[in-house]
C-alpha cells in the first residue's frame, strides 16, 4: 500500500478551504445584480385558495416581482418512479404544482414568490399578500388517511392511496405459517425524520439574454439530475441552455437528492426580473419544505420451527407518502424496503404488503438508508422479540439463521442475489469488541447503582450502488443509474477527474484522487477531482444511497483503464516496442523484463505535442470518459451492538457504549469510512432516542425548530468503537460495497433492543422510538405505581 | 440606518447598517467574509460562532450595532497567513469535519474552549459543545480534534 493509494487514511485535501472559511457554499455565492426571493407558504395543511391577491406586494418598497400559481403556469414537480399496484394498475400520480393551484396541502405548500431588492424586503411584502383560505379538515397520520371518510387531499387519489403494492409468495407464506411450531407478532413505527443538513436549502437562479443560457446554482446531491427534470419536465428549458451548478453543499443525507420548488421559482424567474435571483431557506423553511423520512406503521409476523429456524415473514406496512410525491418518494416503502426483507437470513419465504398514503405533510423521500433502515428495524426488532420470548440468545438464534458464509451468489425470496458477505465473523467481531460475555456482570453493577441497563444486537444488510438500470427501469426507475468519470491528462502529466458523482460531506476530492495516486501512480498534488457542475462533468447521477465509488469509482477505473491503454500504445511507440510488452507500473511505462521505460508524465507530453507519435493509428490526447452501470447491487453488511443504560427516576437513556463491526468490501480511506460510520450512528442513535418529526391532528408541525426538534449533540452520545472486516463486492472493479448509510441502518435497532433488554425484567414490552424519558417514565410508572400512570 | 465601526480580523471597519442588521449579516453580506454561516433561525446550531472580544459568541444573536467598537475575529482570521491555526490543524488531522459547514463554529468555540481548559476530558468538551450542532460527523472525531487542538495550543501558548 502505498501512502496515497488504497487503504491510506489520507488527510482530507477539501479540508485547508473548510477550515480557513473558503468553502463556498450556495449561499455564499452572489451573482452581480442579485435581488432576493421570499416564499409565501401555507400555514393551514389542508386549504382551498380563494383568492391570492397580490397588488399591494407588488407596490411595496424595493419590490421587483410578485408570481402567485396564477401567474406562473408551468409543468409539475415530476415523481422519479412508477410504482404498480398488486392489481396491476399505476400507482396514483397527482399532480405537484410549483406553486399551490387552487389548493394548499399542508404547511409550507408554496403559495407565491415576492422578489425584491433586499431579503427584508421581500419578507415585509410578503405579509401584504391578502390570500383567502378556506380551511378543510386535515388528515396526519398515513392509517387515518386510508380509512373511508377521510378528507381526501388529490382528486387522482381515491381514499388517498398512492398504491397498494406486494412482493413475495404469499401462498409459500401462508403455508409455512401453518406449519410453524412458533409465530411471534409484532406492531411498531418508524418515526418520521428531518434530514436536517446543517446546511439550509439555498438557490440562485441567472439567464444571460445574450445567450440564452439559464444557470442554477442550488444546493444538490445531483445537478444533472436536476439539470434533466428541471429543464425537461417542469420549465422546458433545453438541455444545452441549462447549466446546474452545486458547489460546496453542507451536508445532504438524501434531502437535497430531490427537485424543489424554489430551484424551478429562481430560474423561472430569472428572465422575468432581469436579475439574478437568490433564494435561501430559513431553518423553519427547511422544516416544512424539505423532503422529511420514514413514517412507516408495519404489522410484522415471524414463522419460526421448533428449532429457532425461520420459515416465513409476514410483513404489512402503512407508509405515509405526505402531501405530494417527491422525487423518489414512492420507490422508498417498495424496491428499497420489500426488497431487503430477507435480511441476513435464510428465510425462505417472505411476502410484504406495503400500502401508500397521502396526508396533510410535508412530503417524504428517501433519508440516510431510506428504505433499508425500516426493513432492518422490521426484521431485527423481531428476530429480538422471538429470541426473548423463545429464550434463546438473541445472538445465538441470529447465527442459527445467517446465511452460510458459501451460500453466495445467494437468492433471497425477495428478488435480491447478494454476491458476497459473512454476517458471522461481523457478529463475532462486534460481541468481542463490546465484551458481549461480560454484560451479565456490568448489568448487575449497574443495578446496585438502581440503573437498569440492557444490550441490543442488530445485524443488518443493506442494497447499494443504486443501479442496474436495466433492473430499476423495470422496477419502475424512469432514470439510469450509471455513473460517469471523465480522466483528463494533461500535457504536463498532472491530471483532473471529473466526476458525475457529488460530495456533499464525503470527501471524494481525496477519495477519488487516491484511486488515481494509487492506479497512475502520482503524487496527490497532481490530481484534481472536479464534481458539482453540468457545465464541466459528464452526464452523471449524482451521490446518494452509498453508490459514489461502487459506481461512479467504478466509472474511474474504466475510464483509467482507457488511458492506460493508450498510454501503452504511446510508450510502445517511444521505446521501440511491441505494445503488448508493454507494462504499467508505479508511474512507469516499461518493455517487460527490461529496465527500458517511460514515464507517465512523458507519455502525456508525447499524447499533447506528438511530434514523435503513431499519428497514423492513433489520435493525439489523453483524455477518456468512461460510464459504468453496475451489474448488481453491493451488499454492505455489519453488526452493531449498543449498550445503554436507564434512569429509573427520570426515564432517561444513556448511551455508554456503542460497537459496529461492519463489512463494506475493500476500502479507500479507512479514515473517511470510519467517519462515515461515526455520522450513520449518529443519526440511527438520534431516530432511536431523540427525534421525531410531530404534527397535530390539525397538521401543523409542532417540532419545526431546533428548540422542538432534538437534533442529538455532543453530550448525547458515547465514543464509538468502529471496525470492519472485509468480503469483496464480486462484481465491481474495486470490489467496494459503501459505507454511507450502515451506521442509520443498524443503529436504530440495536438501540431498541437494548432498551427492550433493559426494560424486560420489569415485563415491560416494545416501545416505539423515540424512546424519549416520557415513554419510557410512563412505561416504568405503568409497571410500578399503576395508579400514578 | 446607522453606522458602526470595528476590527475584524485586526482591520477596522465602518458600515451602515439597518439597526435590525445581525452581526453574521454584516460579516457575511457586507464585509464578504462567508466563512462564518447560518444553519438555523433559533440560535440553537453554532454554525455562526465568532470571537467579540475574545470570546465565543453566536454572530445570530447580536446586531451589529451591538458589536460597535468591538474587535471581532472570524474563521478567516484564524490561520496566519498559510499556516494553520494549531485548532484548524487539530481537525484536519483528526478528521474532524465532513461537509464543513458547522467547521467554522466548532473551530472558534473551540478555541475559546481551550483557552479555558487546559487538559480537557472527554465529558467537558462534549459538554461545551452543547450549542454547537453538527450533522455528519457523530461528534466522535470532532471531541479528538478538540482534545488534541487544546493540547497544542497549550503548548505554543
Ligand atoms: S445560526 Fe444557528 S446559532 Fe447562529
Ligand atoms: S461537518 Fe457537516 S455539519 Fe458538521
Amino acid at each position: 500500500m502505498s501512502a496515497t493509494g488504497i487503504g491510506a487514511p489520507v488527510r482530507r485535501k477539501e479540508d485547508s478551504r473548510f477550515l480557513t472559511g473558503r468553502g463556498t457554499y450556495t449561499d455564499d455565492i452572489n451573482r452581480p445584480g442579485q435581488v432576493h426571493a421570499f416564499l409565501l407558504r401555507s400555514p393551514h395543511a389542508h386549504a382551498e385558495l380563494r383568492r391570492v391577491d397580490t397588488t399591494s406586494a407588488k407596490a411595496a418598497p424595493g419590490v421587483l416581482a410578485v408570481f402567485a400559481g396564477a401567474d406562473m403556469q408551468v409543468g409539475g414537480l415530476p415523481c422519479g418512479w412508477l410504482i404498480h399496484s398488486k392489481d396491476g394498475n399505476p400507482m396514483a400520480e397527482p399532480p405537484h404544482p410549483v406553486l399551490a393551484q387552487g389548493k394548499v396541502r399542508h404547511v409550507g405548500d408554496p403559495i407565491a414568490v415576492v422578489i425584491a431588492e433586499t431579503r427584508a424586503q421581500a419578507k415585509d411584502a410578503a405579509e401584504l399578500i391578502v390570500v383567502d383560505y378556506q380551511p378543510l379538515p386535515a388528515v396526519v397520520a398515513g392509517e387515518d388517511a386510508l380509512k373511508p371518510g377521510a378528507p381526501q387531499l388529490h382528486e387522482q387519489a381515491k381514499g388517498n392511496l398512492c398504491y397498494d403494492w406486494h412482493l413475495g409468495d404469499k401462498q409459500a407464506v401462508d403455508a409455512a405459517f401453518a406449519k410453524a411450531a412458533h409465530v411471534t407478532r409484532l406492531d411498531i413505527v418508524n418515526n418520521r425524520l428531518v434530514a436536517n443538513p446543517m446546511e439550509p436549502r439555498a438557490a440562485i437562479g441567472e439567464y444571460d439574454r445574450a445567450s440564452g443560457e439559464y444557470t442554477l446554482y442550488t444546493t444538490s446531491q445531483n445537478p444533472h439530475v436536476i439539470r434533466l427534470l428541471m429543464g425537461a419536465f417542469v420549465l422546458q428549458l433545453p438541455e444545452h441552455k441549462l447549466r446546474v451548478v452545486a458547489p460546496d453543499v453542507g451536508g445532504g443525507f438524501g434531502s437535497k437528492i430531490y427537485h424543489y420548488a424554489e430551484e424551478a421559482i429562481v430560474t423561472w424567474a430569472a428572465p422575468h426580473v432581469g436579475r439574478p435571483i437568490k433564494w435561501t431557506a430559513e431553518r423553519g423553511e427547511s422544516f416544512a419544505s424539505d423532503a422529511q423520512g420514514r413514517d412507516h406503521v408495519t404489522h410484522a409476523e415471524l414463522a419460526l420451527d421448533k428449532d429457532g429456524k425461520f420459515l416465513a415473514l409476514r410483513v404489512a406496512t402503512i407508509a405515509n407518502l405526505g402531501a405530494y410525491l417527491s422525487t423518489f418518494s414512492t420507490a422508498i416503502p417498495t424496491y428499497l424496503y420489500g426488497t431487503l426483507l430477507a435480511g441476513t437470513y435464510t428465510t425462505p419465504a417472505v411476502y410484504v404488503e406495503v400500502k401508500s398514503a397521502f396526508t396533510n405533510t410535508v412530503p417524504v423521500d428517501a433519508y440516510r438508508g431510506a428504505g433499508r433502515p425500516e426493513a432492518c428495524y422490521v426484521i431485527e426488532r423481531i428476530v429480538d422479540t422471538a429470541a426473548r420470548e423463545l429464550k434463546i440468545d438473541p445472538a445465538e438464534l441470529r447465527r442459527r439463521n445467517f446465511i452460510p458464509k458459501d451460500a453466495y451468489p445467494y437468492q433471497t425470496p425477495v428478488a435480491l442475489t447478494y454476491d458476497s458477505g459473512d454476517y458471522f465473523t461481523t457478529l463475532d467481531m462486534a460481541m468481542k469488541a463490546a465484551d458481549y460475555a461480560g454484560f451479565a456482570q456490568r448489568r448487575e453493577a449497574a443495578a446496585k447503582r438502581g440503573k437498569l441497563r440492557g444490550i441490543g444486537i442488530a445485524t443488518y444488510i443493506e442494497a447499494c450502488g443504486i443501479a442496474p438500470s436495466a433492473v430499476a427501469g423495470a422496477l419502475g426507475a424512469r432514470a439510469g443509474l450509471y455513473e460517469t468519470a471523465e480522466l483528463r491528462v494533461h500535457p504536463t502529466g498532472s491530471v483532473t477527474v471529473f466526476t458525475g458523482t457529488h460530495s456533499h460531506g464525503q470527501g471524494h476530492e481525496t477519495t477519488f484522487a487516491q484511486l488515481v495516486s494509487d492506479r497512475l501512480g502520482l503524487p496527490l498534488e497532481m490530481i484534481d477531482v472536479v464534481h458539482g457542475d453540468t457545465n464541466k462533468i459528464p452526464f452523471g447521477m449524482g451521490t446518494y444511497g452509498s453508490r459514489s465509488l461502487p459506481v461512479g469509482g467504478s466509472a474511474l477505473v474504466k475510464a483509467m483503464d482507457k488511458v492506460v491503454n493508450k498510454g501503452k500504445k504511446i510508450a510502445a511507440h517511444l521505446l521501440e516496442a511491441a505494445e503488448a510488452d508493454i507494462e504499467f507500473k508505479d508511474g512507469k511505462f516499461s518493455v517487460a523484463g527490461t529496465d527500458r521505460n517511460v514515464a507517465f508524465g512523458q507519455v502525456a507530453f508525447a499524447a499533447y505535442v506528438p511530434h514523435n507519435y503513431p499519428i497514423e493509428e492513433l489520435e493525439p490526447g489523453l483524455d477518456e470518459t468512461a460510464f459504468y452501470d453496475p451489474k448488481n447491487f453491493t451488499y454492505p453488511a455489519g453488526c452493531h451492538i449498543a449498550e445503554i443504560e436507564i434512569d429509573r427516576d427520570t426515564g432517561d437513556v444513556a448511551v455508554v457504549r456503542f460497537t459496529a463491526a461492519d463489512d463494506f468490501g475493500r476500502i479507500i480511506n479507512p479514515m473517511i469510512v470510519e467517519g462515515q460510520v461515526h455520522g450513520g450512528l449518529a443519526q440511527g442513535i438520534g431516530q432511536a432516542l431523540y427525534e421525531n418529526a410531530v404534527y397535530s391532528d390539525d397538521g401543523q408541525l409542532v417540532t419545526g425548530s431546533f428548540m422542538d426538534y432534538c437534533m442529538p449533540r455532543a453530550d448525547n452520545l458515547p465514543s464509538f468503537d468502529v471496525a470492519t472486516h472485509a468480503t469483496l463486492c464480486t462484481h465491481n472493479p474495486l470490489g467496494v460495497k459503501g459505507c454511507g448509510e450502515a451506521g442509520a441502518i443498524g443503529a436504530p435497532a440495536a438501540i431498541m433492543n437494548a432498551v427492550a433488554d433493559a426494560l424486560a425484567p420489569l415485563g415491560i414490552g416494545s416501545l416505539d422510538m423515540p424512546a424519549t424519558p416520557e415513554r419510557i417514565w410512563r412505561a416504568i410508572a405503568a409497571k410500578t405505581m399503576p395508579q400514578a400512570a | 440606518m446607522a453606522t458602526v465601526t470595528l476590527t475584524v480580523n485586526g482591520k477596522s471597519v465602518t458600515a451602515t447598517v439597518e439597526p435590525r442588521t445581525l452581526l453574521v449579516q454584516l460579516l457575511r453580506e457586507q464585509l464578504a467574509l462567508t466563512g462564518t454561516h447560518v444553519g438555523c433561525d433559533t440560535s440553537q446550531c453554532g454554525a455562526c460562532v465568532v470571537h467579540v472580544n475574545g470570546d465565543s459568541v453566536k454572530s445570530c444573536t447580536m446586531l451589529a450595532v451591538q458589536a460597535n467598537g468591538a474587535q471581532v475575529t472570524t474563521i478567516e482570521g484564524l490561520a496566519t497567513g498559510d499556516k494553520l491555526h494549531p485548532m484548524q490543524e487539530a481537525f484536519r488531522e483528526n478528521h474532524g469535519l465532513q461537509c464543513g459547514f458547522c467547521t467554522p463554529g466548532m473551530v472558534m468555540s473551540a478555541v475559546d474552549f481551550a483557552k479555558h481548559h487546559k487538559s480537557p476530558t472527554e465529558q467537558q468538551i462534549r459538554e461545551w459543545l452543547e450549542g454547537n450542532i453538527c450533522r455528519c460527523t457523530g461528534y466522535h472525531n470532532i471531541v479528538k480534534a478538540i482534545k488534541a487542538g487544546t493540547e497544542a495550543m497549550g503548548r505554543t501558548a
